[in-house]
């Protein structure tokens, strides 16, 4: 009975399966990405990033290096003032758009203020044409996820900052995005519920054939769910060091007490103090 | 969730009520006391005996003037709604023409009006254009400054769902630009009475009006302060009621979400 329901947006299988090992196609390719803003900040300089289907890629840098920015170009939601950005593989149109594959989980948790939580997780699939009672167990689904199934009639000024955040997440797993961009998805959390919703992501990225681009400032978070790790220096923003993380999926909670997990910490660590170390100062 | 929001407004209307009690009784002493005579200023009782005795009258009156007054406040929300919208469709289109919503706005509509009395031949059309002309401004560049102040997060949100342009419009620009255009709404419903009222003036004093300022023109001319006293009651009363009416209006439309209505609460 559930069957009939839940599959609405499921991948219709990878392009192009290829062998463990070869050399994969990158998923998506960066050449030289600059993005200089209107008040001549220079947020990004000479990026070159290749991201391969199915990596965990985590960005990891210092407050204003460009993370955001460099998402939000990903997604197609600013362009970059020169460079390429190009999706080798066609699960986008032929103008380059990204299509509903894609899931963002915006720094802010950006719910319509006007909608309850059941509706603001609902509008990616209303704004795609997907009648409301043909999804409400998706819906339900997704909420359960994150935890507020009981919350699902309260409007977004009831909730605490947390727990928006935590609806925002469930806005953008309820298409069943192939690539997922996160922005800090977890900064406002507490430590239990980040560890669930840690986990959560791992199982979801381990099941479904997904692509994560994930950004956080914490160099734990980043070792625990990442395959690779780039590291970036601020002013202007640019990739300072670029590690992956050799240790398989599916991980759990022994990973974090491993020795291979403490030894990259370390390391990730000890990059991002060097990429700090290339940014100036802040001039305030 | 009704009880204590009810009893916040009990609190919160005690004490006027109580002021404007004091204040008649103040008045009503003071009229007795020094034997003022009512042509001269009446005392509340005797406003009250003027609102009984000359009610029928008065009542015709104060409808004929309410009337003008809805007619114009939905004209105005009409007008003004359809007119935001072209404004936002393009630039050109507000630059070209929201400088004459400005001088509409800025000139006297008590110099306008005589001029469209004597253009218009039916009064009460033209009575209603003068109400309209005053009442649409508020609508218009409430409501346009509200479907421009889009959150850019929520701009990103519906672009990187794919919304089309009239998506964005249903689902996001109409709800984002409610409180303004709510806000707007209660300045017009204002205005559209005091237009209402200024341009049966103007109208009155050539004896081609029925409304309430025709009343307090009639009751002058025969020094009969205190109908004039009551009728100019019944104008405050109407203005205080339809200001009220568009509050309960935008917490209706606006209550669960919005903000701007849970100001106890924050
Ligand atoms: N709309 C904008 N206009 C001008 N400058 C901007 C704009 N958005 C971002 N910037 C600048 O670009 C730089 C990078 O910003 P971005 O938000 O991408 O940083 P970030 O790495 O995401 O930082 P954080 O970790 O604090 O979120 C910053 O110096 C910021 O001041
Ligand atoms: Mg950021």
């Amino acid at each position: 009975m559930k069957g009939n329901v839940v599959p609405m947006f499921d991948p219709p299988g990878p392009p192009d399966q290829k062998p463990e090992g070869a050399p994969a196609r990158p998923l998506l390719r960066l050449t030289g990405i600059s993005k200089t803003y209107a008040n001549n900040t220079v947020a990004l300089e000479g990026v070159d990033l290749d991201i391969r289907p199915g990596e965990f890629l985590t960005l990891l840098g210092p407050s204003g290096c460009g993370k955001s920015t460099l998402l939000k170009m990903i997604a197609g939601l600013a362009a970059p003032s020169t460079g390429t950005i190009d999706w080798p593989q066609s699960s986008y149109d032929a103008l380059g758009e990204p299509d509903r594959l894609l899931g963002f989980v915006f720094q802010e948790p950006t719910l319509l203020p006007w909608r309850t939580v059941f509706d603001n997780v609902y509008l990616p699939l209303k704004l795609a044409g997907q009648r409301k009672a043909a999804v409400r167990e998706r819906i339900m689904e997704v909420l359960a996820q994150v935890g507020l199934t009981r919350f699902a009639n309260a409007y977004p000024r009831e909730l605490s900052g947390g727990m928006k955040m935590r609806v925002s997440i469930a806005r953008a797993l309820v298409t069943n995005p192939r690539v997922l961009l996160m922005d800090e998805p977890f900064a406002a959390l507490d430590e239990i519920t980040r560890t669930k919703l840690n986990n959560d992501l791992l199982k979801l990225f381990a099941k479904q054939n997904l692509t994560v681009i994930f950004v956080t400032h914490s160099v734990y978070e980043s070792v625990y769910l990442s395959s690779r790790i780039v590291v970036m220096s601020a002013r202007p923003g640019r990739v300072s060091s670029d590690m992956t993380i050799d240790a398989p999926y599916p991980r759990d909670e022994e990973f974090r007490t491993s020795t291979i997990y403490n030894d990259y910490c370390r390391r990730a660590s000890e990059a991002l103090r060097q990429a700090m170390a290339e940014s100036p100062e802040e001039p305030e | 969730m009704a009880t204590p929001r009810d009893n916040s407004t009990l609190t919160e209307m005690l004490p006027p009520f109580v002021v404007g009690i004091i204040i008649l009784a103040a008045w009503e002493a003071a009229c007795r006391f020094f034997a003022i005579p009512a042509y001269l200023f009446p005392a509340p009782s005797a406003i009250g005996q003027s609102l009984i005795a000359d009610g029928p009258s008065l009542m015709r009156a104060l409808w004929s003037t309410l009337k003008v007054a809805l007619i114009a406040l939905g004209l105005a929300t009409l007008i003004g709604s359809i007119v935001a919208f072209l404004f936002v469709q393009n630039r050109l289109i507000e630059r070209s023409f929201f400088p004459y919503a400005v001088i509409m706005q800025v000139t006297p509509i008590v110099a306008v009006a005589p001029l469209i009395i004597i253009l218009v031949k039916n009064t009460q059309v033209a009575l209603i254009i003068c109400a309209t002309i005053i009442a649409v401004f508020p609508i218009i560049s409430n409501t346009t400054i509200g479907l421009r102040s889009l959150d850019s997060g929520h701009k990103n949100l519906f672009a990187i769902n794919n919304a089309s342009r009239l998506q964005s419009l249903i689902y996001l620009r109409i709800p984002s630009a409610l409180p303004f255009f709510f806000a707007g709404l209660r300045v017009a419903s204002g205005l559209s009475l005091i237009g209402a009222v200024v341009a049966e003036f103007v109208a009155g004093t050539g004896g081609r009006s029925a409304g309430l300022a025709y009343e307090i023109l009639q009751a002058g001319f025969q020094l009969e302060i205190p109908r004039m006293f009551a009728a100019l009651f019944l104008i405050t009363m109407t203005g205080i009621l339809m200001f009220s009416v568009m509050v309960v209006l935008s917490k209706v439309a606006l209550g669960p979400w919005h903000d701007s209505e849970h100001e106890q609460e924050a």
